[in-house]
């Protein structure tokens, strides 16, 4: 068999110049979703839209009939629409930054390649964050692509909706990236989703108005990040968004995303390189 | 024996890893240089401190103490570009499963910033050097376990590096994988390609190193050549006899005097000697008649049962 050489006779030293290391790690993610979408789109899309169709159009007409206060008016299917897009929106972001994350740590995860290299973790941290925020991205449009289809809400309050809920499930990424790095038991990773994300779910007002919720179980739920991401959803949907409300919305999601990212430098660094 | 001469590429000094928080001393302190072309290498038991030493080399785990040069540049402060002039093949694979062997290459080289057109260029050469060019489309998790690591190996030259360092290169192959891999790491010798490797397989360090420390504890306990080593420590010959169950200890008391030194383990005893025919001679002279005997060249094996009473592989 003929003998292949490794380097040419001269080979010039070599520019290791390229993208910023972080849009190399995006480029590997990216890649390789290139492969692996299908299955995203059951499970980012489909499922929520069979959700919309079977709870917000048929449950909602149930709801409708009997007309309630709390909808000011409107449709259950406009209140419920936002509401599940910010938790699709929740769901898709643990998913993306919990089980991914987790594998890519292990000592034969994709992390510890790059880190091998000249990226730094916090370059691959920055990489993989900014595929999650594409993601979310592209849920969130395929998602209120098919609202405005159906003229629940208008185009261009649609196009509002799609960073508010890119945000929103964010503010779930760059915190559970940090502490997903750190786990070592992936039954931990399903524990979570159970009883930390399921809850969220079920009592932050995706389905319902929290106003109806026992007063002091309405305060704790308004800090929860979900409340907060369907609040700023629901007002975009609805036309009563204020600036003084978006803002606080979109302040509280954003401080989240930031400290989650804080928290991630040190524990991806403390991890692949300790 | 091949002289190296130069800089040294690798120079550590005082090198220290405690992990924290439970404040396990994994290297305590050790000293080595590798000079430019050298096959150095790291030769130990499980949990010696090897893989720490490569890890700190590799500048993806920061040092407790001492200092460490790589490539002239300092480790515990310039770890990205010194990364970026060395190749690295960990103990696990790493490689993307799902993605084909073309794209791991691809993705590796993009990872050091090179143009696409150069990393696709390299890794034509790379499959042809690791010979899975006819894989080249297939699977990653279709491979067997050597060609995986083939694909590791020549991953870690994507970037052209400096200085190549396998971690237990072929733990875990079959024999004909070993050779394999053996052959494709002399030709990257010959070519230039300084390598350092950790191994618990005295005959993979035999091979493969110019020069190796025997580990044990985090300390080095012994340094040199293969055959200096060997010479320092063992011997020439040994002759390996195994006796009945239960005579081992009253044979030891025969066999007293008869070689250099005598080393009972639980299943047989050791004797080293110049020349092990002799000694098995002196064996039947003494009226001991033993279930098999052996007469071998003494290995790096020896080398390290002399220095740490223990064998290597447990």
């Amino acid at each position: 068999m003929a003998t292949a050489t490794v380097r040419p006779a001269a080979a010039p030293p070599a520019p290791h110049s390229g993208p910023p290391p972080a849009l190399r790690e995006f480029g590997y993610r990216l890649h390789r979703y290139r492969r692996t979408w299908r299955g995203t789109v059951v499970i980012s899309v489909a499922n929520p839209l069979l959700f919309l169709a079977a709870i917000g159009a048929g449950l909602g007409k149930l709801v409708d009939r009997g007309g309630s206060g709390y909808l000011h008016g409107g449709s259950y299917v406009a209140f419920f629409a936002p509401g599940l897009l910010a938790a699709m929106a929740m769901q898709t972001g643990y998913i993306e930054a919990a089980g991914p994350v987790f594998q890519a740590a292990r000592p034969q995860g994709s992390y510890r390649a790059a880190a091998a290299t000249s990226m730094e973790p916090t370059d691959i941290l920055g990489g993989h964050l900014l595929f999650m925020a594409f993601r979310l991205a592209l849920s969130a449009t395929a998602f209120t692509a098919v609202v405005a289809a159906f003229g629940i809400t208008g185009p261009l309050r649609a196009l509002l909706l799609v960073p508010a809920a890119t945000l929103t499930g964010m503010a779930f990424c760059a915190p559970v990236a940090a502490w997903s790095v750190t786990v070592t038991r992936q039954a931990r990773l399903n524990g979570v989703f159970r009883f930390v994300l399921m809850p969220l779910y079920m009592f932050s007002g995706t389905f319902f108005s929290t106003d109806q919720l026992p007063g002091p179980l309405q305060g704790v739920v308004a800090c929860t990040p979900l409340h907060q991401g369907i609040a700023l959803c629901r007002s975009i949907v609805a036309g009563t968004a204020t600036a003084g409300g978006s803002a606080m919305h979109t302040g509280y999601l954003a401080a989240l995303v930031l400290m989650g990212w804080l928290a991630a430098r040190r524990t991806f660094t403390r991890r692949l390189n300790g | 024996m091949t002289e190296h001469q130069g800089t040294p590429l690798v120079e550590a000094e005082g090198l220290r890893k405690v992990y924290q928080p439970s404040g396990f001393t994994a290297v305590d302190g050790i000293d080595f240089a590798l000079a430019p072309g050298e096959a150095f290498g790291f030769l130990g038991p499980n949990g010696a401190g090897k893989s720490s030493t490569m890890r700190m080399i590799s500048c993806v785990s920061p040092l407790s103490g001492g200092s460490l040069r790589v490539l002239g540049l300092d480790a515990a402060t310039r770890g990205a570009e010194i990364r970026a002039r060395i190749g690295v093949v960990p103990q696990e694979d790493t490689l993307d499963e799902e993605l084909t062997v073309r794209e791991n290459l691809l993705i590796y080289g993009r990872y050091f910033g090179l143009p696409r057109a150069v990393v696709r260029e390299r890794a034509d050469r790379l499959l042809e050097f690791a010979r899975l060019t006819d894989k080249a489309g297939e699977q990653v998790s279709a491979l067997s376990g050597g060609m995986k690591r083939r694909l590791t190996i020549a991953r870690g030259l994507v970037n052209e590096p400096e200085i190549l360092l396998l971690d237990e290169p072929t733990t875990g192959l079959d024999p004909q994988a070993r050779h394999l891999l053996w052959e494709r790491l002399y030709q990257l010798k010959s070519e230039g390609v300084s390598l350092i490797l950790t191994t618990h397989y005295m005959d993979e360090a035999e091979q493969l190193c110019d020069r190796l420390v025997v580990m044990d504890g985090g300390r080095i306990v012994a340094g040199g050549t293969p055959r200096e080593l060997i010479e320092a420590h063992a011997g020439r010959e040994v002759l390996e006899i195994r006796v009945p169950p239960g005579e081992q200890a009253v044979t030891a008391e025969k066999l007293q005097g008869l070689a250099d030194r005598l080393e009972p383990l639980p299943d047989r005893l050791l004797l080293y000697t110049e020349d092990g025919e002799t000694a098995l001679a002196g064996v039947h002279v003494r009226g001991i008649v033993p279930i098999t005997a052996l007469v071998r060249r003494a290995g790096l094996e020896d080398v390290f049962l002399t220095l740490t009473g223990r064998t290597l592989v447990d």
